[in-house]
């Protein structure tokens, strides 16, 4: 690799040429502080926050956009750079609505962090902006742009790593406004609301919205019978929030937090993601022997879901049919376990804990009702259930490990790793390759559909067959696959998509790391990391060998896509416009 | 008199068939969006969702992308805009002659506020800086034609030239 030496702050660094002096700073351990400078997504020198004196250039320069070249002087930490830094963050701050005390980014919000780093003690200038209405129309994201500091972070994520481009700029100079077109809500547009744009907000300008009243108003009701469950990729999260270091395993402590609190039933979302396994692989196996639509597509993410209907309404049959797993488990909560406890199911009120905006969404479908009321009454992301924690007066970090309840909290490591980009794929061929051959694997890792390639293709022996898969991650790269499966550059048999990048561990709900924290490391990693821990800490491993998943078949739905099975745990989708 | 219908240049799918070429022809060059829009304009005489959602599909953009243009420049217009347009000069001379009565005298003729476009679609109101025409004060322009030394009495007849 080619280097230059250049001299920052009289340290002489040799960097990577293709460095910018950003980087470099950061190999001599200094820190410059950055604001819209979102690591290989936004890099576009806009907020003026990074500045740093460059001998022999006339002006201070964007350190995040600019190169390192040989002999370059740089300094950033001189009298000029403190000032223009910091009337720059003043004039940011004049404009943002600063309700701190009541913001949801309250200390971890990267304004506030700069504030008090930058050791600002007054705002000289007044607000000059107009008040905007908060949007709140959409069931998953509540965007208030009078938060807003136009860093674009949120729309690079939306249009370079989504290709959704449901927010973007509009207007010019003061006028100047981040949102969906012509003034509409997030409702009213193609966002998929994946919440990528949440993740990725320095400030509170986008945010989940909250159900945290509602579950609460479920738990002080004596007549509601209140079952929660929890999705994978929560529990490699949620201990983030009450200061673990990112992929710690918290599963124990999660299920004795939310015992805590109220619920009647604690179960697993893992529970429906092995009985999942068990739907969809059949659904392939029948596809691929009766000439079914192939490739077939994975459907556990609504985010993917919703943008495949509205940018390749003719995939819509190539979706596997099966309902996203926390939906399955409401499905057997209102009917299967309603029944066999002589619960009435309208007395049934199911909570999801999930790393996803989009399962917000995905809840109020209204086709997703199959006993008459909806599966999952309400959709809390990790964020909010670490939000109740902490009102509840819990102490998270002192609590005993406790284990869910049984019979639909039952899993095996197969469901664990539907965490992670490639875990779907790799629990279904864990499944399937076993059922087909009536073989044992030797070896149960599929290391090929692991990792964060966007888009990861295998092909792998299954009996007589020759499986193709392919698994891709960020609906971005879920496009760049399904344009070539509409082309028939490529043919797969089976294709698993998850909507956010690095798929549910890095969700649209999960625990918000900061940009300056993601140029040290990738939560991506760290938390799939914990995934496939948990998962080889599993007894059981895969799904069909999951003893309650057969017991629920045994005593209630007879087989795998049977019709009850079908009625209760599949559901269909629907075109949508593209605005 | 004969009612004469007002269409919406939205309306007219002949506008779509001249809009079609235009993208067309542009399609190939990267960097084209301006050029089309500004035909679009021409076209429609404005940029409404219907007319910016057929360029992105036609360009292969998002709407996004193709809004965020359109609302940046000054030149392109989100609503309709009148047949002709009407300046009136709201700079310190013509102001002090009287330019406040004769806005509010135009605005009760058209009956539309500034900015705005009457509903016969025949004009559009608005107020501009200096026109450097201060002896004639107080002045409007109405396309390219100067009205100077303006009463609010002179006012209908003016605007009767152009119906």
């Amino acid at each position: 690799m080619e280097k230059v030496t250049l001299t920052i702050d009289g340290i002489r660094v040799e960097a990577p040429a293709h460095y910018t002096v950003l980087e470099a700073a950061r190999i001599a351990n200094i820190k410059i502080p950055t604001l819209c400078y979102l690591k290989g997504i936004n890099e576009i020198g806009a907020c003026r926050i990074c500045v740093v004196e460059v001998e022999r250039a006339k002006s201070l320069q964007a350190a995040c956009v600019l190169p390192v070249a040989e002999g370059m002087v740089v300094r950033t930490n001189t009298k000029a750079v403190r000032e223009a830094r910091r009337i720059n963050l003043e004039l940011l701050l004049a404009n943002h609505e600063r309700e701190c005390l009541t913001c949801v980014r309250n200390r971890n919000c990267e304004l506030q962090k700069l504030a008090e780093e930058f050791n600002l003690d007054n705002i000289e200038y007044g607000r000059i902006s107009k008040e905007q209405k908060v949007d709140l129309k959409s069931p998953s994201i509540i965007r208030d742009t009078n938060k807003c500091i136009l860093c674009r972070r949120c729309e690079s994520v939306c249009r370079d790593v989504q290709t959704v481009s449901a927010i973007g700029v509009s207007g010019r100079g003061m006028g100047t406004m981040i949102g969906p077109v012509f003034g509409k809500s997030l409702s009213e547009v193609s966002c998929i609301n994946c919440g990528q744009c949440i993740v990725n907000c320095p400030v509170g300008a986008l945010r989940e919205k909250d159900n945290i009243d509602e579950v609460w108003e479920a738990l002080n009701n004596p007549d509601l019978h209140v079952v929660v469950q929890t999705a994978p990729a929560v529990r490699v999260a949620l201990g983030e929030e009450f200061g673990m270091p990112v992929g710690t395993r918290v599963t124990g402590k999660m299920v004795a937090a939310l015992r805590r609190m109220g619920f009647d039933k604690v179960y697993d979302t893992d529970f429906a993601a092995d009985l999942t396994i068990m739907e969809e692989g059949t659904e392939l196996l029948d596809r691929l022997n009766n000439g079914g639509k192939l490739p077939l597509i994975t459907s556990c993410s609504p985010g993917w879901i919703k943008f495949c209907e509205h940018n390749f309404p003719e995939l819509l049959d190539n979706l596997s049919t099966c309902k996203s797993p926390h939906q399955m488990m409401g499905a057997l909560l209102k009917s299967y376990y309603a029944e066999k406890n002589g619960i009435d199911p309208s007395k049934i009120y199911v909570v999801s804990i999930m790393p996803c905006t989009a399962k917000k969404f995905e809840a109020k479908r209204p086709e997703l009702n199959a006993t008459g009321y909806p599966d999952v009454d309400v959709v809390l992301t990790t964020r909010e259930l670490a939000r109740m924690i902490k009102e509840a007066g819990v102490d998270f970090a002192k609590l005993e490990n406790e284990s869910f309840d049984n019979i639909l909290g039952d899993s095996t490591g197969a469901a664990v790793i539907f965490g992670a980009t490639g875990g779907v794929m790799e629990a279904a061929l864990r499944t399937v390759y076993e059922v087909v051959t009536g073989k044992t694997l030797e070896k149960v890792d599929f290391e090929e559909v692991r990792g964060l390639e966007g888009i990861k293709a295998a092909v792998i022996p299954v009996g007589e067959i020759n499986v193709k898969v392919a698994v891709a991650h960020g609906t971005g790269n879920a496009r760049k696959l399904m344009e070539k499966v509409v082309s028939g550059e490529e043919q797969y048999h089976f294709i698993e998509v998850m909507g956010c990048p690095g798929g549910c561990v890095t969700g649209g709900g999960q625990p918000i790391v900061s940009a300056s924290d993601k140029m040290d490391f990738d939560p991506r990693e760290l938390r799939a990391r914990a995934i496939y821990e948990e998962d080889k800490d599993m007894p059981l491993r895969k799904s069909h060998e999951n003893p309650m998943v057969k017991l629920v078949y045994e005593e209630y739905l007879g087989k795998a896509n049977s019709h009850r099975a079908h009625e209760l745990l599949h559901t269909h989708y629907v075109r949508r416009e593209r605005v | 008199m004969a009612v004469k219908e007002v269409r919406d240049p939205v309306d007219i799918p002949e506008n779509y068939e001249k809009l079609k070429e235009v993208i067309d022809e542009h399609k190939v060059k990267r960097g084209s969006l301006i050029p089309v829009l500004q035909k679009a304009q021409e076209i429609f005489g404005y940029l409404p969702l219907e007319v910016q959602k057929y360029v992105a599909e036609g360009m292969n953009v998002s709407l996004q992308e193709v809004y965020g243009v359109a609302t940046f420049y000054a030149q392109f217009s989100l609503t309709p805009k009148g047949e002709h347009t009407i300046g009136l000069c709201m700079g310190t001379a013509c102001y002090v002659k009287g330019a406040k009565a004769i806005l509010e005298k135009v605005k009760e003729e058209l009956g539309v506020e500034v900015g705005g476009t009457s509903e016969d679609l025949k004009f559009t109101l608005e107020a501009t800086r200096c026109l450097g025409a201060c002896g004639l004060a107080p002045v409007m322009m109405i396309d390219e034609d100067v009205y100077g030394r303006l009463t609010v009495d002179s006012i209908p007849d003016i605007l009767k030239k152009y119906r």
